[in-house]
C-alpha cells in the first residue's frame, strides 16, 4: 500500500523541495495524500459505512422506534400510534407466551452447547483418525447440514407422528398408548431439540474436522515422544491449539440457538410448547395478525439477548488480537 | 469465470462488504420486523394515487371489457386448483378476457394477506366475507362493487347479501361458496354398531362412552394447525349463550372473563376425554383419515372433510359419509340452530398496479363468478364447497350436499368461524389458537385465571382503526 501512495503524492506536488518550503500552512504539512487518494479512501470507507448504516443501523433503530408504537402496517404512523413502553409491559407481564419462548431459547442454547456440540467434536476426533470408510461416515454426518431446516423438520415430523417410525419401533402406535412426540407440550421441545441436534452435530463435525486436519502433526509427534497418551494429547495439546476453531464453534452454537426457528415453525408454527422468540416475532408481525409494533418489541428483546454473546465474543477477540500484536 | 472479478479488486471488495453487510443483517433478528416499514411506509402515498386514479380509469374503459385480469387465488388444493383452471378457461371463452392466475397456498395467502393487499395485489382476489372483509374495506384496501352487485343480487338470498356489505354500507365482495360445520360420521359404522345419532348433549356423551367401550376414538380431533379447535368453541358458545353473545364476544363488546364463557369451557371439558388423545400432533386431514378408517366415530368439522373421503378414490366412502347438526344443550338458544358456515368471496383490491386497466375486466370476472354455472365448476372438483347462487344447478348435488344446503337454510343464525369473525391479531397462532390449546392441555385448570389471560391479551391489542 505504501508504494502507490508515496508515488502518487509526489507526482502532482511539482518540485518536491519547493512544495515543502512554500507551504507552511497548518494541516497541509503532514498530508501525504493527493486528492485522488482522498477520493479513493473516501469511497472505500464511505461505501461500506453507508452500507453498514443503511442495512444494519437504520433497520435496527427503526425497529427500536417501532417497538414503541402499535402500528399495524397499514396506514401511516401518526403520533397516536406511539404507546410508550406498553408493548414491553404487555410482553413481560400478561403475554403468556413470552417467558416460555425465552425459556425454550435458553434450553436450545444449553442443549446444543452441552450435548450436540460435544458430540460433534467427539465425532470429528474419531473421524480424524483415518479409520476405514471415514469419508462415508463424514458424508453421512454431513448430509443433514446440506438439507434445509425446513426439510429436516419435515423428515422428523414423519419420524415422530403417532403412526411414525419411532412409535412403531417402540410399539407405541396403538390408540391408547401412543406417544404424542410433537403434540405433547412437555415432550415436543425435546423431540425438536433432537432433530435440531441431528443437524448441528454434522455442522460442528465438519468445522472441527477441518480444524484438526490443520493441526501441525509434529505437535502430536512431540507429545507422543514425551509419552502422552491419546487422551492427554488431545486435551493438553490439540485442544488448546484449536482455540480459533473452538471460538468459531461457540459462536455458531450461540447463533444457532438464538435463531432457532425453522423446525418448530414447520411442525406447528410454534404453538403448544414450541414457542420460540423468533416465531413469536413472525406470528405477531409478519403473519395475518400484523401487530408490527408488538412484534418488533419482541425483536428488540431478542436483539438485546443477542448482544450479550456478541459483546463477549468481540471483547475477547479484540483482546487476544491486541495480545498477539504485543 | 474468475477474470472479470480479478481485474477489479476495488469493486470486488465493495461487493464483498455489501454481502457481509447483508449477511450481518440476517443475524440480527430485528431486521425481520424492520422489513415492514421500509416497504410499507410507501404504501399510503401509493394508496392516494391509486384511489385518485380509479374514478378516472373507469370512464375510458367503458367500451367492451377486453384485455386481461390478474387474479390472486388461494385455491391451492388439487381439486380446487383444477376448478379454478376450468372456470378461468370458461371466463376467457365467454368474454375474451385473459386471466393471469396467481395461485398461492391457502395458509400462506392468509398469512400474507395484509402485506399482499397493501403491496401490489392482483386486481381480483379470493378472501373471506364478514368481519375480515370489513376490516380491509375500512382500511381502503378493496374496491366497492355496488354496480356489479346491483346486477347480480337477484341471484342471492338475504343471508349471503348481508355477508358482503362493509361497515360503510357498500358491497365489497361476491359470495361464491360456503361450507357448514357439523358432526360427520360414517353411516355404515353407525349401522354396524347399532349407534343412533345423538340429539342432545347427554346422548352425545352416552354415545361417546359406548364408542370408547367399543375401542373407537369417539370424537376425532386434529388441532396441530390450531384453528380446528375454534370450531368446537364456536358451536358450544352458540348453543350455550346464543348468537348475539357470540358475535359480541368476537367483536370485543363482551368480555372473555364473562361467566358465560366459563360455562362454555366447562361444557367442553366434559367431552375433552372423548377427543383423540394425540390431537395436538394431528392435522385435520390426519384426523379425518381416522374417520375414513373407522378408527373414530364422529368428527366436528366443515364439509371440506369430504375431500379426505374423495381422496380414497372409492366412491362408496364418500357415499357413506353423513353428518348431523351439533347436539342441543338444553338452552333457549338451541332453537337458533346456529352454526358456522364460512362464506368465501371474490373481491377487487384497491392497490393493484394494473387496476386502472383491469377494473372493468375484474368486474366482469366478479359477475361471472356470481353465476351458478360458474360456481358449479368449482363444486364439481371440490364437493366440500357449496355454491351460493340461487341458479346453481342442484341436480348434481349428492344427498350429503343437499343436506348441507338444508342445514344452512334451517339455521336462523350463521357465523363465519372464530378466526373470520374476530380480529386477525387476536385469532392468530400465538393468540387464540394457542389459548385454546392451553385449555385443551388442562381442561380442569383454574378457568378464571385462564380467561383473564385471554382478556388481557385482547386488551393489549391496538385499536382497530
Amino acid at each position: 500500500m505504501s508504494g502507490p501512495i508515496a508515488s502518487g503524492a509526489s507526482a502532482p506536488s511539482g518540485p518536491p523541495t519547493g512544495g515543502a518550503v512554500v507551504q507552511p500552512r497548518r494541516g497541509r504539512k503532514y498530508s501525504l495524500l493527493t486528492r485522488r487518494d482522498k477520493t479513493t479512501l473516501a469511497l472505500m470507507v464511505g461505501i461500506p459505512t453507508f452500507l453498514c448504516l443503511f442495512f444494519i443501523w437504520f433497520p435496527t433503530i427503526v425497529s427500536v422506534l417501532l417497538s414503541f408504537t402499535n402500528w399495524r402496517g397499514i396506514s401511516a404512523i401518526t403520533s397516536e400510534n406511539f404507546v410508550g413502553i406498553k408493548n414491553y409491559v404487555t410482553l413481560f407481564t400478561t403475554y403468556p407466551f413470552f417467558w416460555p419462548a425465552v425459556a425454550h431459547n435458553l434450553l436450545w442454547l444449553l442443549f446444543l452447547s452441552f450435548i450436540a456440540t460435544p458430540i460433534g467434536i467427539f465425532v470429528a476426533v474419531l473421524l480424524d483418525r483415518e479409520m476405514r470408510g471415514t469419508r462415508i461416515y463424514q458424508s453421512a454426518f454431513f448430509i443433514p447440514v446440506v438439507l434445509s431446516l425446513a426439510v429436516v423438520g419435515f423428515i422428523w415430523q414423519l419420524m415422530y407422528t403417532s403412526q411414525g417410525f419411532i412409535n412403531s419401533v417402540l410399539g407405541t402406535n396403538g390408540r391408547d398408548n401412543t406417544i404424542d412426540w410433537l403434540g405433547n407440550p412437555s415432550l415436543n421441545i425435546w423431540a425438536v431439540l433432537v432433530a435440531a441436534s441431528w443437524r448441528h452435530v454434522g455442522y460442528v463435525m465438519v468445522l472441527y474436522l477441518a480444524g484438526l486436519k490443520s493441526v501441525d502433526p509434529t505437535l502430536r509427534e512431540a507429545a507422543a515422544i514425551d509419552g502422552a497418551n491419546q487422551r492427554q494429547t488431545f486435551i493438553r495439546v490439540v485442544f488448546p491449539v484449536m482455540r480459533p476453531i473452538n471460538i468459531v464453534i461457540i459462536v455458531i452454537t450461540v447463533i444457532e440457538s438464538l435463531r432457532a426457528f425453522d423446525i418448530a415453525y414447520i411442525i406447528n408454527r410454534g404453538k403448544n410448547g414450541l414457542e420460540l422468540l423468533s416465531i413469536l416475532i413472525v406470528n405477531n408481525s409478519l403473519s395475518e395478525a400484523s401487530l408490527i409494533g408488538f412484534g418488533t418489541a419482541i425483536a428488540v428483546v431478542l436483539l438485546v439477548i443477542s448482544l450479550v454473546p456478541i459483546t463477549i465474543f468481540l471483547v475477547r477477540t479484540s483482546r487476544s488480537s491486541a495480545a498477539d500484536q504485543i | 469465470m474468475a477474470d472479470p472479478i480479478e481485474t477489479r479488486p476495488v469493486s470486488r471488495r465493495t461487493v464483498l462488504k455489501g454481502v457481509a453487510g447483508v449477511a450481518g443483517l440476517a443475524t440480527i433478528p430485528a431486521i425481520i420486523a424492520a422489513c415492514g416499514p421500509s416497504g410499507a411506509s410507501t404504501a399510503p402515498s401509493a394508496a392516494g394515487s391509486a384511489a385518485a386514479s380509479q374514478p378516472a380509469a373507469s370512464q375510458p374503459a367503458a367500451s367492451a371489457a377486453v384485455g386481461s385480469v390478474s387474479v390472486g387465488s388461494n385455491h391451492s388444493d388439487p381439486g380446487e386448483a383444477k376448478g379454478m383452471e376450468e372456470i378461468n378457461a370458461a371466463f376467457t371463452a365467454e368474454t375474451g378476457i385473459a386471466v393471469a392466475l396467481n395461485k398461492v397456498d391457502h395458509g400462506t395467502f392468509q398469512d400474507q394477506i395484509t402485506t399482499y393487499l397493501t403491496g401490489t395485489p392482483d386486481s381480483a382476489y379470493t378472501w373471506f366475507s364478514g368481519f375480515r372483509m370489513k376490516f380491509f374495506a375500512d382500511q381502503g384496501l378493496n374496491t366497492a362493487i355496488d354496480d356489479v352487485w346491483a346486477k347480480v343480487k337477484g341471484n342471492y338470498t338475504e343471508g349471503f347479501a348481508n355477508s358482503v356489505v362493509g361497515n360503510d354500507g357498500k358491497v365489497y365482495g361476491i359470495p361464491v361458496d360456503y361450507y357448514p360445520w357439523a358432526v360427520f360420521y360414517r353411516k355404515s359404522l353407525f349401522t354396524e354398531k347399532g349407534y343412533t345419532v345423538p340429539k342432545t348433549w347427554d346422548e352425545l356423551k352416552a354415545l361417546s362412552t359406548k364408542m370408547q367401550a367399543d375401542g373407537l376414538t369417539p370424537i376425532a380431533f386434529g388441532d396441530k394447525d390450531g384453528w380446528p379447535a375454534m370450531g368446537t368453541f364456536d358451536i358450544l358458545n352458540l348453543r350455550q349463550n346464543g348468537y348475539d353473545f357470540h358475535v359480541n364476544l368476537m367483536a370485543g363488546k363482551e368480555k372473555w372473563t364473562d361467566p358465560k364463557v366459563t360455562t362454555v369451557f366447562q361444557k367442553w371439558a366434559e367431552i375433552v376425554p372423548f377427543h383423540a388423545k394425540d390431537y395436538a400432533g394431528l392435522t385435520w386431514q390426519n384426523a379425518a383419515d381416522t374417520l375414513v378408517q373407522k378408527k373414530s366415530g364422529m368428527y366436528l368439522l366443515g364439509l371440506f372433510v369430504s375431500a379426505q373421503f374423495q381422496a380414497t378414490n372409492n366412491p362408496a366412502d364418500l357415499e357413506d359419509l353423513d353428518f348431523f347438526p351439533f347436539p342441543t344443550l338444553g338452552t333457549q338458544f338451541d332453537a337458533e340452530n346456529a352454526l358456522d358456515a364460512p362464506i368465501d368471496t371474490w373481491q377487487i383490491s384497491s392497490k393493484s398496479p394494473k387496476l386502472q386497466d383491469e377494473l372493468d375486466a375484474a368486474k366482469a370476472y366478479m359477475e361471472f363468478w356470481s353465476k351458478g354455472s360458474t360456481q358449479v365448476l368449482m363444486f364439481k372438483n371440490q364437493p366440500g364447497l357449496i355454491p351460493t347462487a340461487n341458479d346453481a344447478d342442484t341436480s348434481t348435488y349428492s344427498p350429503l350436499q343437499k343436506k348441507a344446503q338444508e342445514i344452512v337454510s334451517k339455521a336462523t343464525k350463521i357465523t363465519q368461524f372464530l378466526d373470520r369473525d374476530t380480529r386477525s391479531d387476536f385469532a392468530g397462532a400465538n393468540g387464540m389458537q394457542s389459548f385454546l390449546q392451553n385449555f385443551l392441555k388442562d381442561p380442569t385448570q383454574d378457568l378464571a385465571a385462564y380467561q383473564k389471560t385471554i382478556q388481557d391479551f385482547w386488551d393489549s391489542l391496538p385499536p382497530l382503526t
